[in-house]
């Protein structure tokens, strides 16, 4: 009988065998590692509508986070601050040969037309997450948003990805600082290391050491 | 025909499984006809047909993916409808190619050969069917590789504790154990057809899946090694699947569910729906292509048999869950199943009693298990009662413990399109099976011929070997 196949066909069954099963984690790896908000989202840094400098503001001036961000203790939300304000300060300032910059802000500050910031931190709208919560239980900003006093232009500092939340809603210790250190960037708690039997702001927990912050770590939590 | 001729050895002088004598080339002819025909006008017509109904079960799965589950009758208190219904009733038909082709193996029951190949495309189709309720009825389909543990940056892992992720598990596994079965099988008549092929096309199509199949000696050697292997390893899925299927609902905690019975009795019905799938398709096919000699009316008679075994484990199954209620104590248990009896869904349930429990005790009769016409009626009657022994389970749902809570599921046009067209594309499949691949396993159904006897000599033709002589000499030397 006359041969059908040549003869490296033999190869195939072979090739297949060794070939799907490493193509398949390599899928399954790509899609992990790539597809991952880690990999996609961190560093994600729009161009805003004013170049403004968190750098210089909370940084070298040390403006605390929530002069702006005014809402975040009450609300689920951290404000984004209208341009008055910016005019609280900016009124009194010369901005000198800066001053086309600050345009926008006097613009909008009367109503010529609004600022449109860009968004950098998005939740999907299916998990719910309030500012004020995480604030009463002593996350500070930096947890989440990073060295926002050293950024230029603020860009994405955590994946914000669902695993990511968990990690601190299993282990929250690590995160959590006195409540009058939220805003602070550089706080470190070991050293010295924190007496936390004399926070005034804490309930302490059962065993007298660790924090009674329990944070939900079932479906509903966030997808309520 | 006797049973049995030679009475010193029962199992080889029984009559040959293969009637009318036929020689191996006439078996490799008879069942490579359907597929080498020159006229196929008929096939097409009806494998239109059932692409037609695919076609709708196609528009009822892509409307389903874009508008949501909400287009089916499904609400509180029914939250599962007919999606599980179905589920359940094309995984149970599935049940019987595994039970033939492996357990019967494992018995010997060499009758098997001549309706294995048939049931398992079956099973293989029928699981099809099954795997996509599931799959469809989740909502987002998008994220259907939620249910397997892949690693992810949600954290999101499946539930090792649900019935449900083991069924994705089972069902998958039963899958694939029964496709490897059903085409290591066909690779010796795969190999046949390619060597009979006239077209270059056809020998190469038929020469892929041949896998360079020669019939040497070390060949066979592997290939019986291999498909005892795949038997051993596939007779423990034929149970544990629909137990599995059945921890769907028993591991839930709804009355009527929640019964250890459960496991033992689904598997029951699963075997006896299955075989009554095979009854229902075989006989209309081995009319047609002409294969009554080798797919003979002892071959129905054993099904039958299967049957009416499996049918009345059915039906003490069905008493027994109404003693249990009784025997319990328990008012809701008792109230579950008197609903079920007499409640707003006792026309289905009647109709399960009729269609499960009373058609098949007419196979006690000899007469009724061999008469075609009979089996083939009889054999439609048991797949609706399964259908309907699924949808009486899961519209206990209907009558929660809470009188508020009771309500009446009705399904809707959608529904009703998506049952319809699974069948569609289960007969198209099955179509495809009985124009291109070899409805009978050639080789294996030679091995039950007279001629495969070593001591077969032509001389002894007539009743085959079973004479006199021929036993003799199998048991002078065996």
């Amino acid at each position: 009988m006359a041969q059908i196949f040549p003869r490296w066909t033999n190869k195939i069954p072979f090739m297949i065998g060794v070939g799907a099963p490493v193509v398949l984690c390599g899928v399954v790896f790509f899609v992990w590692y790539y597809f991952s908000p880690k990999f996609l989202e961190v560093g994600y840094q729009p161009e805003q509508p004013v170049p403004f400098s968190h750098k210089l503001h909370a940084g070298a001036l040390g403006m605390d986070c929530r002069y702006c961000h005014n809402t975040v203790e009450e609300a689920g939300h951290a404000a984004i601050p209208p341009p008055a304000t910016c005019m609280n300060c900016h009124s009194q300032l010369d901005l000198g040969e800066t001053a086309a910059r600050f345009q926008p802000v006097k613009d909008a500050y009367e109503g010529k037309a609004p600022l449109e910031w860009v968004k950098v931190h998005m939740l999907p709208d299916y998990a719910y997450f309030d500012h004020s919560v995480h604030v009463a239980a002593g996350v500070g900003c930096v947890s989440c948003h990073g060295r926002i006093d050293q950024m230029e232009v603020v860009y994405q500092h955590a994946p914000l990805s669902m695993s990511w939340c968990l990690d601190c809603h299993r282990n929250p210790e690590p995160n959590l600082r006195p409540k009058s250190e939220v805003t602070n960037m550089t706080w470190d708690g070991t050293n010295p290391p924190y007496d936390w039997s004399n926070d005034p702001h804490r309930n302490l927990g059962p065993d007298g050491k660790t924090r009674a912050v329990d944070p939900p770590q079932h479906c509903s939590g966030c997808h309520r | 025909m006797a049973t049995v001729k030679d009475t010193l050895d029962p199992i080889k002088g029984r009559a040959p499984l293969v009637t009318s004598g036929a020689t191996f080339k006439e078996i490799t002819d008879a069942v490579a006809a359907p597929l080498e025909a020159d006229n196929y006008r008929a096939w097409w017509v009806c494998f239109l047909v059932a692409v037609f109904f695919l076609g709708i079960f196609l528009v009822s799965v892509s409307y389903l993916i874009w508008e949501g589950t909400g287009i089916w009758g499904l609400n509180n208190p029914v939250g599962w409808g007919w999606a599980i219904v179905n589920f359940v009733f094309w995984v149970g038909i599935g049940h019987a190619g595994t039970l033939i082709s492996a357990v019967l193996f494992l018995f010997r029951q060499d009758w098997r050969t001549s309706i294995n190949r048939y049931a398992e495309a079956m099973t293989i189709f029928a699981v099809i069917c099954a795997l996509m309720f599931p799959g469809i009825h989740v909502g987002r389909i998008w994220v259907i590789y939620w249910v397997f543990p892949i690693p992810n940056q949600m954290d999101m892992w499946p539930n090792f504790m649900s019935p449900l992720l083991w069924d994705v598990f089972a069902v998958s596994t039963y899958f694939t154990v029964s496709l490897l079965f059903w085409y290591v099988g066909l690779i010796p008549d795969f190999a046949t057809m390619r060597d009979r092929s006239k077209t270059k096309a056809r020998k190469i199509a038929y020469g892929i899946f041949a896998l360079g199949w020669r019939g040497s000696m070390r060949h066979w050697l592997n290939y019986e090694r291999t498909y005892l292997i795949l038997a051993a390893l596939a007779t423990p899925l034929v149970l544990s699947v629909h137990t599995i299927v059945s921890f769907d609902f028993a591991v839930s905690n709804v009355y009527g569910w929640h019964t250890t019975i459960f496991p033992p009795y689904f598997v029951a019905g699963a075997i006896f729906s299955g075989f009554a799938m095979v009854l229902t398709l075989i006989i209309p096919a081995r009319k047609i292509f002409k294969l009554e000699h080798i797919v003979t009316t002892k071959h129905l008679e054993n099904m039958a048999k299967i049957i009416l075994l499996t049918g009345s484990l059915v039906g003490y199954a069905y008493g027994m869950e109404f003693f249990i209620a009784m025997y319990s104590g328990n008012q809701y248990e008792q109230f579950a199943f008197a609903n079920r009896m007499f409640g707003d869904y006792a026309w289905a349930y009647w109709i399960m009693v009729s269609c499960n429990v009373i058609t098949p005790q007419f196979f006690w009769f000899k007469k009724m298990r061999r008469n075609v016409v009979v089996l083939f009626v009889l054999s439609i009657f048991v797949n609706i009662g399964m259908w309907f022994e699924r949808f009486v389970i899961t519209m206990s749902l209907s009558a929660d413990p809470l009188p508020s809570a009771h309500g009446y599921f009705s399904p809707t046009i959608w529904d009703i399109t998506t049952l319809i067209g699974s069948f569609g594309l289960f007969f198209t499949l099955f179509f495809l099976f009985i124009r291109f691949i070899p409805m009978v396993a050639i080789a294996e159904v030679k091995t039950v011929l007279p001629q495969a006897d070593p001591h077969w000599h032509p001389e002894d033709e007539g009743a085959g070997h079973s004479d006199e002589a021929g036993s003799q000499e199998v048991t002078a030397h065996g």
